[in-house]
């Protein structure tokens, strides 16, 4: 056997590198009962940050493209590209973690979560550059398993724990059913591989049966409409820091997969797919705004955000062009930052306050202006206001829909978009103009949080003025 | 052949079915199980009778049982979870995050 062709899978060793490191550290330097005796765990937040951002900085430069253990695995300079963005996003969630991490609850165990979080950016690795259904199924278990954990983290909380419970039972559910459409598919085909599927595809009812079988098995991942219905409860019940890590870096990476998918792999279907996320689209934008107007919880009302966002970004994929990919990518990079920005808020604001309700943000620009400036600016870059990155994302995720021809869908995104408007100025508005008898109290945050804040609306600012970035990204993409 | 797939057939929809009446998570973990068996059954009979030459079904029976042991074991973890904090495991107690 040929062992120089794990050199091709570089960023996936690298980044098994940094989790024993980590796994070591913590097995070394952390005595079992540190958090009874008060004692100070080693393993800080600095260690983990620094290893993942050797790790960003180390593959940052995308490889040309390559593929290991007979097409099994393959890699190409765009998988690079949207493999680093989800390092920059988990870089950010750990930052922002450290916050949590200080808790007398969580502190003790602080190593398992960064574990469990790189294990599931591991899974999301392997499940971008699969090459094979098998690699691809086994990338999607390795990241939706330990996720489960994560959001039953918080041990004593039972809405974590409840929450855990229903994400496990529909991650289950959604892999058994996608499971089922792939054997199908490998009934009527007689192979799994990427690169010879396409020849045998040829549109058959059994095949559109696994289709539509493969496509809300990861529809449920996307939490696109039909299957979303775990999202609010699993994102309201998480630590908050899992939540940002579940809303922005799982669902990229799961966004990106079904793209290259049905780019891929279901070619031939190409009108049968189209059909079936048109409606899905719809159906996502809508329903999720309608429902986002009406919540008070905050983490909720993230969540429907999230949902109507995935349709956003499902607007790149309809099209099946290059410029489709480019702006999917594009959006999921300009998502993260905004997303995690406001994550990074509610963080904080729940850690110092125990406050959740868009209530609670009443006269939050007395007490605390720069926090409140800077979620202004998220929500915002959210809601595609021009001077900001969103306006940019949209546009050119719209645009792509538009040259693609779905004039229709396009126009009622647009609609949506002003829908969406109302419920993010909502915060907005209770921030600055409404009045509060008990506001949150001033508080400073550490050091962390600044740095993960900064990076965040750094991000949302300079992309906006980088059109180079949209044109890398541009020049490894490719269409059907 | 047929009867095999009839067979993963019911047991797929049983599955599903039971997925959404049953009222303990046990019972629901349970009709998951369900499922992933009709799969590999289906996997297997493919590999067995269409496609002999090559052993790709097979192993993708394998993996997919080793990976359903996985998540079972940490769906079980999160539910004595469950049971330490609330005292029980139905469904209908699982009911503080809605709407």
């Amino acid at each position: 056997m040929d062992y120089s062709q794990f050199l091709i899978l570089k960023e996936e060793l690298s980044l098994i590198a940094v989790i024993v490191i980590l796994f070591v550290a913590d097995l070394l330097f952390l005595s079992p009962d540190a958090h009874k005796h008060g004692g100070k765990p080693v393993l800080n937040t600095i260690i983990p940050v620094a290893l993942l951002l050797i790790h960003t900085l180390i593959t940052i430069v995308p490889g040309p493209e390559a593929e290991a253990f007979g097409g099994m695995y393959q890699n190409a300079p765009v998988q690079s590209i949207v493999k680093s963005i989800l390092s920059v996003g988990t870089l950010i969630v750990f930052l922002m973690a450290h916050e949590w991490m200080k808790l007398p609850d969580t502190a003790h165990k602080q190593g398992e979560f960064y574990f469990l979080t790189l294990c599931t950016l591991l899974g999301m690795y392997f499940m971008i550059s699969a090459g094979h259904f098998l690699m691809f199924f086994i990338g999607l278990e390795t990241a939706s398993i330990p996720m489960a954990a994560l959001v039953a983290f918080d041990k004593y909380r039972h809405h974590s724990a409840e929450a855990g419970a229903k994400y496990i039972l529909t991650a289950l559910f959604s892999s058994g059913l996608l499971l089922y459409g792939l054997s199908l598919l490998y009934g009527t085909t007689g192979t799994l591989y990427f690169a010879d599927l396409p020849a045998h595809i040829d549109g058959s009812p059994m095949q559109i049966v696994a289709f539509v079988f493969l496509f809300s098995g990861l529809g449920f991942k996307i939490s696109l409409v039909p299957f979303h219905l775990w999202t609010a409860d699993v994102y309201q019940g998480a630590p908050s820091t899992v939540t940002a890590y579940l809303s922005v870096v799982s669902k990229g990476a799961a966004a990106f997969v079904l793209m290259s998918l049905l780019y891929k792999v279901f070619t031939p279907m190409v009108d049968d797919w189209q059909t079936v996320l048109y409606w899905v689209i719809i159906a996502s934008i809508t329903l999720a705004n309608l429902f986002a107007l009406r919540q008070e919880n905050i983490k909720r009302l993230m969540a429907f955000s999230s949902i109507s966002q995935a349709g956003y970004i499902m607007l790149g994929v309809i099209a099946g062009t290059a410029q489709g990919m480019t702006a999917l990518i594009y959006y999921v990079l300009i998502y993260l930052f905004a997303n995690l920005s406001v994550f990074t808020v509610i963080t904080i604001v729940a850690l110092r306050s125990h406050k959740f309700t868009v209530e609670d943000y009443n006269g939050l620009y007395n007490t605390n202006p720069k926090i409140a400036f800077l979620l202004t600016l998220a929500l915002f870059s959210l809601a595609g206001i021009p001077p900001f990155a969103g306006f940019f994302s949209k546009f050119f995720i719209f645009a792509a829909a538009f040259e693609g021809g779905w004039h229709m869908l396009v126009f009622i995104a647009l609609v949506n978009t002003v829908l969406s408007l109302y419920y993010y100025l909502r915060i907005v508005k209770a921030m600055y103009i409404c009045k509060s008898d008990e506001p949150i109290a001033p508080f400073r945050s550490d050091n962390y949080t600044r740095a993960a804040l900064i990076i965040c609306t750094l991000g949302i600012i300079l992309f906006s003025i980088a059109s180079s970035v949209y044109e890398t990204i541009g020049n490894y993409a490719f269409g059907m | 052949m047929e009867y095999y797939l009839i067979v993963s057939a019911i047991m797929f929809f049983a599955g599903i079915y039971g997925f959404f009446t049953r009222r303990s998570t046990l019972t629901i973990l349970i009709s998951i199980e369900l499922i992933l068996n009709a799969t590999d059954i289906n996997f297997a009979v493919f590999n067995r009778f269409l496609f002999p030459e090559s052993m790709e079904g097979y192993f993708f029976a394998l993996f997919s049982i080793a990976i359903s042991a996985a998540e079972t074991a940490v769906a079980i973890a999160i539910m004595i979870n469950i049971y330490r904090n609330i005292r029980s495991i139905q469904v209908n107690r699982l009911d503080d995050l809605k709407w």
